[in-house]
């Protein structure tokens, strides 16, 4: 099996998101970096599917040039390959996003094998949205301009080797819905469908030598600009300080009966 | 025409596609237009009156063998069919998860920009959006070049209100599906869990990393069972595999809107707070005045959750006998 994973580095925020004096980023001066949670349970699902199953997982990223942490980070977990497509920092639309990435997949599968013949990833995996931006549309528009079947909201995923499905589950009010999707297929997947291995001090020397190739693409603008970001304003609540440790357990009560829960 | 595509589950209309038709209702005002519906799928005819009386004055119906269930690349090529049938001022959709996902398939299929997660909408020549990044903890403001504008209202912008209107006319569209498109249709469902569900629970006791194990959060469930409510935890939690994700409140996890969240031990990050927002009351226990939590939170607790939370449930049960 050839999973390709694509993941997105967005700043990891504490109690407090702040943007720069611009308007046109997360101010990320004092904050540190991290995959787009979704997509980091992308890779280790991935992972698990070639222990499984054998295969390989390229890891694919669109972002700048510090972005190579999260493919070295992917590898420390036990993908294969890392593929980046640099850009200079700035956010880019979905559409110029989905477009970009659409032609280096293409590009990368026609020389998987260094051969002329196309050679599909058997499942490309998306992240249901970006933990920043949430467009909900990238791995929609890939799989769409590839061709291939695509579900979101994925959190369970299958494979059937013989018949060459791949059997998705997504969550509802009070269970799953099952789709089975031919490959080469697409998911896009949540949060939960497993829980990610840390790193091992082995997966982290090893994650050093694999190869992570650089490759050029663009694409025009699509229809969405973004003009500023700011923060919403927030309701300003005084916080009533009902006591400190055990003894404060009389007056929670009291406040519990008020609001009917008690 | 504003045309909002409605969201059901096999005849059972999302609570979302009622906030779609409400928020769709000012924002057609806006254009100077009709809201209309659309309502994918046979299962669907019950519906039509819903959506007259939360304000479409035109109901269109679809309905194709391959629509037996929901499958978001045959919902995406419905829309787009629609478009070509009924050439819309624009498409507006609730966003919840399917909401965004058929959205997506269906710009996609037209090779056009689509905004998800709006907030307010100014429809001049160009419009002017409004949408939530980081599950709504950031703003963006976005312009929208194209045709067609397609868009999705962020889930809970505004809260479903019905129009005084009467019934709506009901329009049968046909529409041209390829058999191909049954791919991605629900082959299956399987159920899990009947009854109350952390989304719904009226109390939600939520713990954090302050818990410290799994074990720890014996009396937090304690409490929870005692006030008829659910534990939710953050995602340090689940990250440490102290409690299921299904458990996670957060953007990644589950949005709760409980009337009261004890939270209990969590420091309070931004993707945590955005999905316990929706909580009517914040009760913070922790043993730092300065957490977030505690600075958001309508009450709090100074002290150690593990002495705390154990009081709470004794206090109730002294109260109860």
């Amino acid at each position: 099996m050839n999973i390709l994973v694509c993941v997105k580095r967005v700043p990891a925020p504490g109690a407090r998101i702040n943007v720069t004096d611009d308007g046109m980023a997360v101010d990320a001066a004092h904050l540190g970096f991290t995959t787009s949670p979704h997509e980091e349970c992308g890779v280790e699902e991935a992972v698990q599917l070639v222990e499984k199953h054998g295969g390989e997982v390229t890891v694919l990223t669109l972002g700048p040039a510090e972005a190579e942490e999260q493919l070295r980070y992917a590898a420390s977990v036990g993908a294969h390959h890392g593929v980046l497509v640099p850009t200079d920092g700035s956010a880019w639309d979905p559409q110029r996003t989905a477009t970009a990435l659409t032609e280096v997949i293409e590009g990368l599968e026609g020389s998987a094998e260094g051969g002329e013949d196309d050679n599909p990833f058997d499942l490309i995996i998306f992240g249901n949205e970006s933990a920043d931006s949430g467009g909900f549309q990238v791995g929609v528009r890939v799989a769409h301009a590839l061709g291939r079947p695509i579900v979101n909201g994925i959190k369970g995923v299958e494979i059937d080797e013989a018949a060459g499905t791949v059997e998705a589950r997504r969550e509802i009010d009070g269970g799953f819905e099952v789709y089975r999707l031919a490959m080469p297929a697409v998911v896009g997947v949540k949060e939960g469908i497993n829980l990610p291995r840390y790193p091992t001090m082995k997966g982290r020397l090893a994650s050093k030598k694999v190869e992570v190739t650089s490759v050029e693409a663009d694409a025009d603008a699509g229809g969405q600009a973004m003009i500023r970001l700011h923060r919403p304003t927030e309701a300003v609540s005084e916080t009533v300080i009902l006591g400190e440790g055990p003894g404060a357990a009389g007056a929670v009560c009291d406040v519990l009966e008020e609001l009917g829960v008690l | 025409m504003l045309l909002v595509v409605l969201e059901h589950d096999r005849g059972s209309l999302a609570e979302a596609s009622k906030e779609a038709l409400t928020f769709g209702r000012t924002l057609a005002e806006k254009m100077g237009v009709d809201p209309h519906a659309a309502l994918i799928g046979s299962d669907a005819d019950d519906l039509v009156e819903v959506a007259g009386e939360y304000g479409a004055g035109t109901v269109h119906t679809v309905t194709h063998e391959i629509l037996s269930d929901f499958g978001p690349e045959a919902w995406g090529e419905v829309v787009v069919q629609l478009v070509d049938e009924l050439d819309p001022d624009a498409v507006l959709a609730c966003g919840t998860e399917r909401g965004n996902e058929v959205m997506a398939q269906a710009a996609a299929r037209l090779d056009a920009p689509f905004v998800a997660n709006c907030t307010d909408i100014s429809p001049d020549d160009e419009w002017a959006i409004t949408r939530t990044q980081w599950g709504g903890s950031l703003l963006e403001d976005v312009t929208l070049e194209t045709e067609i504008p397609l868009v999705t209202c962020a889930f809970h912008t505004v809260p479903s209100s019905p129009a005084d209107a009467g019934s709506p006319e009901v329009e049968s569209i046909d529409v041209d599906l390829d058999n191909d498109l049954a791919r991605s249709i629900v082959q299956e469902r399987v159920v899990l869990e009947a009854g109350m569900t952390l989304p719904t629970a009226p109390v939600v006791v939520g713990g954090g990393r302050g818990v410290g194990s799994a074990d720890g959060f014996a009396p937090l469930e304690e409490l929870a069972e005692l006030l008829g409510g659910k534990v939710g935890c953050s995602r340090a939690v689940t990250n440490n595999g102290w409690r299921p994700h299904t458990d996670q409140v957060g953007q990644t996890g589950t949005r709760i809107a409980p009337e009261v969240y004890i939270a209990s031990g969590i420091s309070g990050a931004i993707q945590h707070f955005v999905g316990a927002s929706g909580s009517k009351h914040i009760l913070a226990v922790n043993t730092d005045p300065d957490a977030n939590m505690v600075t958001k939170a309508d009450w709090a607790v100074i002290g150690d959750l593990h002495e705390v939370i154990p009081a709470i449930s004794e206090e109730i049960r002294r109260r109860q006998s």
